[in-house]
């Protein structure tokens, strides 16, 4: 018999749901980003710290993005667009979901491909107040070559949305305050 | 001092009736308190043209089956009501009242001024319509206990929030009496009335899933919070015959934001999820049959572009209808058994109060444990506990200590 391997310890999500039923405390995690204006519409955003299970985290590395505007919006192009990295974290999570259901199911992964699109209206941010802002729509197409049925992949899909923080976050709404200190 | 007696059943639905009948049987003494008549909920709790989920060949109570001409109908309100009365004959059934405090005593419990040995709690799963607080929203709101018919709604548009079997059945009436509909969709279990035709209540009946026990299913947990399949008695109705018939899905109500309704966007993952789970159940039934061949559903056709947002001042909506599901009523029971999201304690109907048990309740015992004809083996369980933990009758042991 082959042990199922995607690399994900599953023992342990599941140990943690246990063990978080009795301490829905520790359950609480706040996720921090501290953003930086370089230039124009230039800024660099730094992730490091966090809070969970009751006490601060670090993560093992400081990491930075920069966030920018392409070249046909006039601007230098020295990172990729806000919105895009909405796009990351929505592929990111759901590619995380799918490794983790597949390894709970017992279902080798390949390989793993996923393509996001996300169509936007630029008119809206643009001050035409009858287009929105963000997203129109967004499309997610995986690719995936695993040993299982293509229902098996669709269920794997499926579940891997339900429990998606990034797919929840950006299909309903969120309350949002922004202060200035 | 009110009487005594040696167990007290709260309610007189099928399950009360059941645990007093095989508590007649064993001789045990007992009285049911009814806070109504009998059947209450039946009578006073449904709306006019519900009919029940399981086909009438099914429907059985303890020593009483169906009996009449129409094995493969679904009784009307007023069927079953006349069912659970014949099942109640004999039944030390008091009428009117309404317990409002369950305590412990030294030799027991006491049920407002009745003391006894043991109670059994069968006083519904489904007392309290679970309806989200967003304020005044300017529009008329029911819950499916206030619903009756379309005709008795204000005119104009309708929301029905929640896809499960009262939100499928409420949303098929109110658009075919011409009502203009929105159904908002969130997490749901698909069942075809019919598969390879028969009732798929007799695939769940003969290949035993219905009688799986609660501690034989992978996530009790999650079994006993299931959405009630999308079932109706009688008609076929799915999101696609609602489709077909003019209603608009829309996805879960996230919130309601300066009165305009906000939906989730994942309207085509939980339908993606319930057509997936649907089809393995229809698989399951198949490879027990020994047919290799598949019959898939179709797929839930989602709107390409499904609405987010619905302004309800806008008089598109004149009435949300909430079928958002239901919840027991505790507030009389003042005793430590329920855990920190207000659901009562118990394994398999058996409480971690001597003495004090549960029946009727979503996958008590079994899968079935719900339905009319689940209660049989969950009664006869749980009075063969109490029967058996007792220490003698509340008249005994009190002859005894004299």
């Amino acid at each position: 018999m082959t042990v199922t391997d995607n690399g994900v310890n599953v023992q342990a999500l599941l140990d943690a749901r246990e063990a978080l039923k009795g301490a829905p405390e520790a359950a609480r995690f706040t996720w921090r980003a501290t953003s930086k204006w370089d230039r124009g519409v230039h800024s660099t955003t730094t992730i490091e710290n966090f809070y969970g299970l009751g006490a601060e985290q670090s993560h093992k590395a400081k990491t930075e993005f920069a966030a920018d505007h392409p070249e046909v919006f006039a601007a230098e192009d020295n990172g990729i667009t806000p919105i895009e990295y909405l796009l990351v974290g929505l592929a990111g999570c759901l590619t995380a979901g799918v490794a983790s259901v597949a390894q709970n199911r017992g279902i080798q992964l390949r390989s793993v491909t996923a393509v996001v699109e996300g169509n936007h209206d630029i008119r809206g941010i643009l001050g035409d107040p009858d287009v929105r802002n963000g997203f129109n729509d967004i499309k997610v197409t995986f690719d995936i070559d695993a040993d299982a049925s293509k229902a098996d992949i669709e269920a794997i899909v499926a579940q891997s949305q339900k429990r998606s923080a990034v797919f929840d976050a950006l299909t309903n709404p969120t309350d949002v305050t922004v202060e200035v200190a | 001092m009110g009487d005594s007696v040696t167990t007290v059943v709260v309610g007189a639905g099928h399950a009360g009736l059941a645990a007093s009948h095989f508590l007649r049987e064993r001789g045990v003494d007992h009285v049911v308190l009814e806070r109504g008549q009998v059947g209450n909920s039946w009578r006073t709790e449904r709306w006019d043209s519900l009919r029940l989920l399981t086909p009438n060949w099914l429907s059985r109570l303890p020593g009483q089956d169906y009996d009449g001409d129409d094995p493969d109908g679904y009784m009307t309100m007023a069927e079953v009501v006349a069912f659970i009365e014949r099942f109640a004959a004999g039944a030390p059934v008091r009428t009117g009242v309404n317990v409002t405090s369950v305590r412990r005593t030294d030799e027991g419990f006491a049920v407002d001024d009745l003391r006894c040995r043991s109670v059994v709690i069968a006083s519904g799963a489904c007392n309290v319509p679970v309806v989200p607080d967003f304020g005044d929203l300017g529009v008329h709101q029911v819950t499916p206990f206030d619903y009756h018919n379309p005709d008795k709604l204000p005119d104009g548009g309708v929301l029905v929030v929640g896809a499960s079997a009262t939100g499928v059945q409420l949303a098929a009436e109110l658009r075919a009496a011409g009502r203009h509909v929105v159904l908002s969709v969130g997490e749901h279990t698909r069942m075809p009335r019919r598969h390879r035709d028969r009732d798929v209540l007799w695939w769940m009946h003969e290949t035993g899933l219905w009688a799986q026990r609660y501690d034989e299913v992978d996530d009790l947990d999650r079994a006993r919070r299931l959405p009630s399949p999308q079932l109706a008695g009688g008609l076929e109705v799915d999101l696609n015959t609602l489709t077909d018939a003019g209603v608009e899905l829309v996805g879960r109500l996230a919130t309601v934001r300066d009165g305009v309704a906000l939906f989730s966007g994942g309207l085509r993952n939980v339908c993606s999820l319930a057509d997936l789970k649907a089809n393995r159940m229809l698989a399951g039934f198949d490879e027990w049959a020994g047919l290799t061949d598949r019959v898939p559903l179709e797929p839930t056709r989602v709107p390409a572009k499904p609405r987010l947002r619905l302004d309800l001042g806008g008089g598109e909506i004149g009435t949300i209808v909430w079928a958002t599901g239901f919840r027991p009523d505790y507030s009389w029971l003042d005793l430590p058994v329920l855990d920190d999201r207000g659901r009562l304690r118990h394994d398999g109907g058996v409480t971690d109060i001597p003495g004090l048990y549960a029946l009727g309740l979503p996958v008590l015992r079994r899968r079935r444990s719900t339905f009319l004809h689940g209660i049989e083996d969950d009664a006869r369980y749980v009075v063969d506990h109490l029967i058996r933990t007792s220490r003698g009758t509340f008249d005994q042991s009190v002859s005894e200590a004299r």
